[in-house]
């Protein structure tokens, strides 16, 4: 006792001493996945973090800070989930290696466990792992809320006791219990920072980076990974019967409350006939409202640019700034703010389902299937969530424990219809598939969309099974899922999901657009001397053709963007894109693209709006009537096709190329990806134009 | 009777025996696919496999490669 009072109070005085008082106080969440961490990081800082219902949401650390009642400054870092400090695959192990790291700036001087009623047992083997390292812990119980529900009844005076630690119950979707927990950060001197198991923290800290690699990373001395591997399981066994100890008495369930509902549900959405029958129709439901209920929204906002463009070029003075402005800027940005509808939609879905945790009984039903293309049940998250966005999905392959089936998933997730692709597919089937309704209700074009999506899969797929047989690497092929019990989605959460993404779909994709639009607009409206002397050489040559003021008006124009700068570079690489059915005004599109794919709109609108800046039409309609020189049309179906082969093939993002060079951690796969992606993408396209026309 | 998961109805329940540790991940065991845990087969995906389990109050599912390597004891 009075060892353990002279213990604790060297430990105070340590952490007061690194304390000053302006020094900001760094706290860390830590808990298994799920259970909460992010909602309360936003509960915590009014930040707002993406939150769901599916392992692994969180995939790095991330940071935010508040002020207490005494004003003291607080860095929270959020960590991902992880159900031991001796991790499994590498979104786990960040975990780890930020709390052995005392070095790091921002070690946390309190570790806030974060666990869940429902799985309280589960969640304290973490806690007691944390508690070992000798970092002050607060426990905190969170999801108070359902516990009722659940039939769950706690002593928490009791289990405060027994685990050495301040419990605080909080629910962050009714806010209970954060005060408090405030409260409690406040008061942190208090808090006791001795390890359960041992007084020699020192021996654990060694221990666990000695070890804690093997969980995820290969290594020659097999003979010591199973040696290890039993020391971590005779850990987790003696924690166990410790934990059990301690909850026996404190920690009630009452059983037949407890999965009542989940069981039910699940017997329908796991379903061998059912459950495929309502993923289908909730994918169907998703096309649907991505492109018929968001087609009011995209025509509305459409018009509106075209006629803010149209009012800014008659308020401004005439000149250069205003034909930037209303003809370079504002259509540029205008081809990129269409497409909110249709992406807030999109991102919708996805959080709904992630949120609900619906997410992982998809895994389940799919993992088998996916298994014959190489590929895991988890890559089925990535596939879908990278119809919102490429990055993120790639990150989510992180909880795939299996090296080569996780390069693969990697691989091929940008064939999935990133949000990125719609505007072009949007634009490209409404000039080319004509507006029908099918049995009555389906929306042709919506159709023509979806055949878009399952090729992407089909795509997807195909390049699996011959990925499979190439790479060689070693595959220990696993697979352990949690299930998460069902939550509604908390409309807040999801709101905020929708709104952060999609804000920053459209600033990133905004400072492209702008930054392509200016230098486009300035090379399509200069050019060398034959440009300038536009009007002479065409007035000279239809001197005797007696054409109307308005005609001779539109020959110059035309004439003009072909001998401007854009067009003369244009013209150099049409050799090559010709046999695809493209003109130099495409080419130009394409390359713009080549840094995101919704650049390609965009670089059309600006070029166009050059071309006719009489003609205030949509964009749509000038892409409908514009013409090769030689008067044929230029968006017949064999080039729109061959396009949106191009388009569904070519990684056209250097986003995505980065993020898969940090995630693969070499250049190797993101340019065998880049380059054999976009080889196959002009053959495809080669082949579909050649065939068609 | 003595068995593996494996080869367990949906709804039946079981004791964990044994299992051979250079094989079963550590995060198995750590989600308590412990030794003396009851562990129930909630449901068997369409084809067999996965397995979806309840073990230790946590809900997980683990394909059925892995289940047979779990020796369990039925219970009545
Ligand atoms: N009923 C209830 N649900 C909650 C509460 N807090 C969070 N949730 C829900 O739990 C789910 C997971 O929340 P997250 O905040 O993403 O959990 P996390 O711990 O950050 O998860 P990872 O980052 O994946 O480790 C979401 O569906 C939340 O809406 C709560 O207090 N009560
Ligand atoms: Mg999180």
């Amino acid at each position: 006792m009075l060892l353990e009072k002279k213990w604790q109070a060297g430990f105070l005085w340590k952490y007061k001493s690194k304390m000053t008082k302006n020094d900001t106080l760094k706290i860390a969440l830590v808990g298994n996945p799920n259970t909460g961490k992010t909602s309360l990081f936003n509960s915590l800082t009014g930040l707002r973090q993406q939150v769901g219902n599916y392992p692994g949401i969180t995939v790095e650390k991330k940071q935010g800070s508040f002020h207490l009642e005494n004003h003291q400054k607080v860095t929270v870092i959020d960590l991902p989930g992880t159900y031991s400090l001796n991790p499994s695959s590498i979104d786990e192990s960040v975990t780890t290696e930020f709390l052995l790291n005392n070095e790091d700036k921002n070690f946390p001087q309190v570790a806030i466990v974060v666990a869940e009623a429902e799985n309280l047992k589960r969640n304290l083997l973490l806690f007691t792992q944390v508690k070992d390292l000798g970092i002050p812990t607060i426990l905190v119980i969170n999801m108070a809320d359902r516990m009722q529900l659940k039939g769950i009844s706690i002593n928490k005076e009791n289990l405060e006791k027994q685990l050495d630690t301040t419990i605080i119950l909080t629910s962050t979707r009714n806010n209970s219990g954060i005060s408090e927990l405030k409260n409690c950060i406040q008061n942190f001197q208090k808090l006791s920072g001795k390890p359960l198991f041992s007084n020699d923290i020192s021996t654990y800290k060694d221990w666990l980076s000695s070890t804690y690699k093997i969980g995820f990373v290969e290594i020659e001395d097999k003979q010591k990974q199973i040696a290890v591997k039993k020391e971590q399981h005779q850990e987790t066994v003696k924690r166990y019967q410790f934990i059990n100890s301690v909850l026996k008495g404190n920690f009630e369930k009452d059983k037949t409350k407890a999965t009542d509902f989940d069981s039910r549900l699940d017997k329908i959405l796991t379903h061998k006939f059912f459950g495929y029958i309502i993923f289908l129709v909730l994918l169907m439901l998703m096309f649907q409202a991505i492109f018929s209920w968001s087609g009011p929204f995209m025509d509305f906002i459409d018009e509106s640019f075209a006629s803010l463009s149209e009012t800014i070029a008659s308020i401004l003075p005439e000149g250069k700034i205003n034909e930037l402005i209303s003809q370079g800027i504002i259509p540029g940005i205008g081809g990129i703010v269409i497409f909110v509808p249709q992406i807030a939609m999109l991102f919708l879905f996805i959080s709904v389902l992630e949120e609900s945790g619906y997410m992982s009984r998809v895994v389940f039903l799919m993992d088998k299937i996916m298994r014959k293309f190489g590929l895991n049940g988890k890559s089925v998250v990535p596939l879908i969530s990278g119809n919102a966005c490429a990055i993120p999905a790639v990150m989510a392959t992180r909880n795939i424990e299996d090296w080569k089936e996780r390069l693969i998933t990697i691989l091929v997730t940008p064939f999935s219809v990133c949000s990125a692709r719609l505007p072009v597919y949007t634009i490209l089937i409404s000039l080319i598939v004509p507006e029908q309704k099918i049995l009555g209700f389906i929306n042709s074009q919506a159709l023509a969309l979806l055949g878009m999506y399952v090729f992407g899969i089909v795509l997807a797929l195909l390049s699996s099974i011959i990925l499979t047989k190439i790479i060689k690497a070693k595959s220990k092929s696993y697979f352990v899922i949690e299930m998460p019990s069902y939550k509604m989605p908390l409309l807040q959460n999801v709101f905020y999901t929708v709104f952060e993404k999609t804000k920053s779909f459209v600033i990133d994709a905004g400072k492209i657009i702008l930054a392509v639009s200016v230098v486009l607009w300035f090379l399509a409206s200069h050019g060398g001397e034959t440009f300038d002397n536009a009007e002479k050489i065409v007035s000279s040559q239809l001197e005797n053709q007696n054409l109307s003021e308005a005609e001779l008006t539109a020959k110059i124009a035309s004439f003009q963007i072909e001998n401007s700068y854009i067009g003369t570079m244009g013209k150099a690489i049409e050799p090559v894109i010709k046999p695809l059915g493209y003109d130099w005004k495409i080419g130009i599109a394409i390359i713009t693209s080549f840094a995101a794919r919704e650049v390609f709109v965009g670089t059309l609108a600006t070029i166009y709006s050059v071309e006719n800046a009489e003609d205030e039409g949509t964009i749509k309609s000038r892409m409908q009537t514009a013409t090769f020189t030689n008067g044929e049309k230029v968006f017949t179906t064999a080039t729109g096709i061959s396009l949106l082969f191009f388009y569904a093939i070519a990684m056209q993002c250097g986003a995505t190329v980065a993020i898969v060079k940090r995630e693969t951690n070499s250049w190797k796969w993101a340019l065998l990806q880049l380059f054999g992606l976009g080889i196959m993408a002009y053959l495809a396209a080669l082949v579909a134009y050649q065939v068609l026309n | 009777m003595q068995t593996t998961i494996d080869t367990l109805q949906k709804g039946q329940k079981a004791v964990i025996l044994s299992f051979d540790d250079a094989i079963i991940p550590l995060k198995l065991i750590e989600m308590g696919c412990m030794e003396g845990n009851f562990v129930e087969v909630i449901q068997i995906a369409p084809l067999g496999d996965p397995i979806f389990l309840s073990v230790n109050d946590t809900n997980l599912a683990i394909r059925k490669e892995m289940a047979s390597r779990i020796f369990v004891e039925i219970q009545k």
